[in-house]
């Protein structure tokens, strides 16, 4: 198997790069509109009769 | 009602989700509609998720079969967002050290998608190659050659390579000097 280049410095700064675009995505939290999502899911299937 | 719904769950995921859908999209509002679909889907198919194996893998699953089919109903929106994104990016003023993210960002964008996603799902969501391929339906080695050709491609449109070349320009540099040093004496 060819070893991966994953201690080639150019990954690093790939990686390193990857990682703080993730991380300021992640930093921003999760937008009200999907907690509202859920809780409406969940009233949905309230409403629907409690099957399960 | 069971204590432990699956669906509880979800939320946990919801970071991860939207970064990689914003990642892979670069459009922020693109990426929340596809996450919400995600969600909807998710909550409504959740008896086709086998308890005990990865929800993430799952939800990513979900995620990325979102994307291709959007994109496939709308290639025309998909230019659209790419010229947003650009005038985006090009309002957001260079912080310190924010400048070779800037260029990241733009590099990343300027990939194939298949490409991007790979490199998205490996590098940066912790995802195995294993994993990474049975999400996306190929096989391990595709996943492998993918993430290489977006590592090759990110360090050409950076300029990471330059570094090598230098060094290998000042090697040749310096025979090429020592060596008309010699003949012009």
């Amino acid at each position: 198997m060819n070893g991966q280049n994953q201690n080639n410095p150019r990954d690093g700064v790939i990686d390193e790069n990857l990682r703080r675009v993730y991380e300021e995505a992640i930093d921003e939290g999760i937008p009200d509109r999907f907690k509202s999502l859920l809780e409406q899911l969940k009233q949905q299937d309230r409403n629907s009769g409690d099957k399960g | 009602m069971s204590a432990s719904d699956p669906r509880d769950e979800l939320v946990e995921h919801l970071p991860a989700m939207r970064a990689f859908a914003i990642s892979l999209t670069r459009n922020g509002a693109v990426a929340d509609d596809m996450v919400q679909d995600t969600l909807v889907k998710a909550w409504t198919n959740i008896e086709k998720f086998q308890v005990g194996t990865n929800m993430r893998a799952w939800l990513f699953t979900i995620l990325r079969n979102t994307y291709y089919s959007s994109r496939r109903k709308a290639k025309r929106e998909v230019a659209d967002v790419d010229g947003i994104f650009t005038e985006s990016l090009a309002e957001k003023p260079a912080h310190d050290g924010h400048l070779q993210m800037a260029d990241f960002r733009v590099a990343l964008g300027k990939l194939p998608d298949e490409q991007r996603e790979a490199l998205l799902l490996i590098g940066a969501s912790g995802f195995s190659y294993e994993e990474a391929a049975e999400m996306c339906g190929v096989a391990i080695g595709t996943i492998k050659s993918r993430t290489n050709r977006a590592r090759k491609q990110l360090a050409e449109l950076m300029g990471l390579n330059e570094d090598e070349a230098m060094e290998m320009t000042d090697d040749a540099t310096m025979s090429v000097l020592s060596a008309s040093k010699v003949s012009s004496f």
